[in-house]
């Protein structure tokens, strides 16, 4: 039990260091003079942006499914709802995400 | 086994157009030399899945194999060795969110390797990792089992397994009284994943299992790092994983984007004799050079070769495979 005690303190402490390791990576809030120069883009390509918004059940897909494999090439609209039911057990996916990668999977 | 029969029975009537019966699964060649000896298996591997009204779903995986070697490893004539394994038949009951009932045979939570990436079509090298049998050697479990998320948030997912097996000694359906869970932490906003299981045989000398497991495949690039740690009674081990699909050129369609070279590292260490443990009997260190091409039509090839260095004998590991992946309705359903 020791051991068991030792590694799952381990797994958390390594857990820490990952999102600390990963938090320093992150980009920084910009300055106010920065936010400006955002907003004057943001306002020049508001349409590119507005398109490149990720579908949240393509955001969903990638987040849990295709973690392990890739999507498949052609999926039949028809079995979609069993696929993706299949991948709510595996991935404990929410009703809320089972609709959302549907969405996406069978628009 | 009837009662399972007769849930899909009633299931298939209240099926809706976007949930027909799925017939899946791996169609493959696959083929290795390690220590000089040759052998090459045809197999598939088909998989039914069957949604029972809103919150039912059947599942089962089997692997049917033809394992042809020599007689004596390098010389002799080629034989061949058919075998079968039913590796999940089960039901699962999707009470919310939180908890999921599952009951029957299932692929036996301990670890990452054994539930996401075994089926020959998802798999990156034909090989298991060393420390794939601590845990469960057989793979697979008979009795029940409860998952789901423990918590949830934008940010932070915790979601966890526990299991208990029953001993089957049929052959098809072999497995030991075990307990065990797994309790992981995932970040869907780095990708990341941190997880330990835990496995109790409870038949027998009454040994515990231990692992670990790190997941990390960053959104800005394709990249899959996957790592566990295993310790069993007899021995422990390692074993890291990465990917990378070369898809930022020109797109996963392209010639370079079908591309997915892997690198295998991984360590095992004797701490016992383990007879019958499944685990090498010195302490070995492993590593695979190979690549995942993904062929049009879900078809992959893959190859890949390993050195295996261990003071039994170092030896090299060679591996190709093809393998077809198909995905249809059972049948044709209402339009």
């Amino acid at each position: 039990m020791k051991k068991i005690t030792i590694v799952r303190i381990a797994s958390l402490a390594l857990l820490v260091f990952s999102l600390h390791a990963l938090s320093a990576q992150e980009p920084k809030t910009p300055s106010t003079a920065s936010k400006q120069d955002l907003t004057k883009k943001l306002a020049v390509s508001v349409q590119p942006l507005a398109t490149s918004v990720p579908d949240p059940g393509e955001r969903k897909f990638e987040a849990n499914c295709s973690r392990c494999h890739t999507a498949p090439e052609q999926l039949s609209p028809r079995i979609v709802g069993t696929v993706v039911r299949h991948m709510r057990v595996r991935a404990s996916l929410s009703a809320e995400d089972e609709r959302d990668i549907l969405r996406y999977l069978a628009p | 086994m009837v009662l399972l029969g007769l849930l899909l029975l009633l299931g298939t009537s209240v099926l809706s157009a976007q949930n027909v019966p799925v017939i899946s699964g791996g169609l493959g060649f696959l083929e290795g030399k390690s220590n000089g000896a040759y052998g090459f298996q045809p197999v598939v591997a088909p998989q039914f899945t069957s949604p029972i009204g809103k919150d039912l779903l059947f599942e089962s995986r089997f692997y049917f194999g033809e394992g042809i070697a020599r007689q004596d490893g390098r010389t002799g004539d080629y034989q061949g060795t058919f075998f079968k394994l039913t590796q999940y038949l089960q039901l699962d009951y999707i009470a919310s969110r939180h908890i999921t009932f599952v009951v029957g045979r299932f692929l036996t939570p301990f670890g990452t390797y054994n539930e996401r990436l075994s089926p020959i079509w998802i798999q990156n090298l034909q090989q298991a990792p060393l420390i794939f049998p601590i845990g469960d050697p057989a793979g697979s479990s008979d009795g029940a089992m409860v998952r789901g998320v423990i918590f949830s948030k934008p940010s932070v997912q915790v979601n966890y397994v526990a299991y208990f097996s029953a001993p089957t000694s049929n052959s098809q359906f072999s497995s030991a009284r075990a307990v065990g869970d797994r309790v992981d932490v995932y970040f869907p906003g780095k990708r990341l994943e941190v997880g330990s299981s835990y496995g109790r045989s409870l038949q027998g000398t009454q040994d515990n299992s231990i692992g670990a497991h790190l997941w990390w495949e960053p959104w800005r690039f394709p990249l899959h790092v996957r790592s566990e740690y295993a310790h069993g009674p007899h021995a422990q081990g390692y074993w890291m994983e990465s990917t990378y699909r070369l898809s930022q050129w020109r797109g996963e369609s392209s010639l370079m984007g079908r591309l997915e070279p892997v690198f295998r590292m991984q360590q095992t260490f004797r701490d016992s004799p383990g007879p019958g443990d499944g685990l090498p009997s010195a302490n070995t260190q492993q590593a695979d050079f190979g690549f995942v091409y993904h062929l049009p039509h879900e078809t992959r090839f893959g190859s890949s070769y390993g050195r295996r260095f261990s003071s039994t004998g170092n030896e090299n590991v060679w591996n190709i495979s093809l393998v077809y992946r198909f995905l249809f309705p059972a049948w044709r359903g209402h339009e």
